[in-house]
């Protein structure tokens, strides 16, 4: 143990130098997106039982739900609702064994990223325009 | 002596005898939710500001309510399922069981919220 290398061996792979592939990194989102719809039911929740409440428990939950803060929760809520959608479609996918070599993944992946974010901007488009 | 492989004896089952439940459960509810988002998405988006009695009579109709009613149901059971998968990889022993129970008491909580206002929206403007 007297001679010990420590300054000259390499380095194993590790998170802070190791580049997730795509699939991986959809794979995180798919459940931190799950996870994330918990606000936006929550408030859409809060809103409909304020809506039965009476007028002053209705008036704070809507002005909340058309504030700047209810654009910003509802809209990541329709990226997150698209991208889990996107995602677990693919889940099926992978269930009947398709999907599955690493340059479908990746274009797989990358057709759940592009695709939620312009189904998102579609809806915005939707709601604002028609 | 039974003549099968321990392997074979426990084909399909998971610790708790129910195999693959929770999977088939997930795949199930994901299909009807592929369809429910998108009408989901609409139903909010035509609600969103409505005035106050326009909201009401808005979810007291058939369609608005039940795919509200089937979206927040399925979805909510479907997030009890997804959140298990992510507790079973993340947290051990009294923890875990502390999580599984916030997640579903929860769940339930929202679940039970959401179809009382919409059935107490239904009845008021059956009601009117």
């Amino acid at each position: 143990m007297a001679d010990v290398n420590r300054g000259n061996r390499p380095l194993s792979p590790h998170l802070q130098v190791y580049r997730l592939p795509m699939a991986a990194v959809t794979s995180i989102m798919t459940r931190i997106t799950g996870h994330a719809l918990v606000a936006g039911i929550l408030l859409l929740v809060w809103w409909l039982v304020a809506a039965v409440s009476g007028p002053r428990a209705f008036a704070a939950a809507d002005w909340v739900v058309r504030s700047w803060i209810g654009f910003i929760v509802l809209t990541g809520s329709a990226w997150a609702l698209w991208f889990h959608t996107l995602a677990g479609i693919r889940h099926l996918f992978y269930d009947s064994g398709q999907l599955l070599r690493i340059e479908e993944a990746e274009r797989a992946s990358w057709a759940i990223i592009i695709g939620s974010v312009v189904l998102t901007l579609l809806s915005l488009i939707l709601f604002f325009f028609a | 002596m039974r003549y099968i492989t321990p392997r074979k004896a426990a084909q399909g089952l998971g610790s708790a005898h129910s195999g693959t439940a929770d999977h088939w459960f997930l795949t199930v509810s994901s299909c009807a939710l592929v369809l429910l988002v998108p009408a989901f998405l609409l139903v909010v988006g035509n609600a969103i500001g409505l005035s106050h009695p326009e909201l009401v009579a808005y979810f007291g109709r058939p369609y608005p309510a039940l795919i509200t009613a089937l979206f927040i149901v399925v979805g909510m059971v479907h997030f009890i399922k997804g959140t298990r998968i992510m507790i079973d990889d993340y947290f051990q022993h009294t923890a875990r069981k502390v999580a599984i129970i916030v997640s579903v008491v929860f769940s339930w909580a929202v679940i039970a919220a959401a179809v009382f206002a919409l059935a107490k929206m239904t009845l008021v403007t059956v009601a009117i």
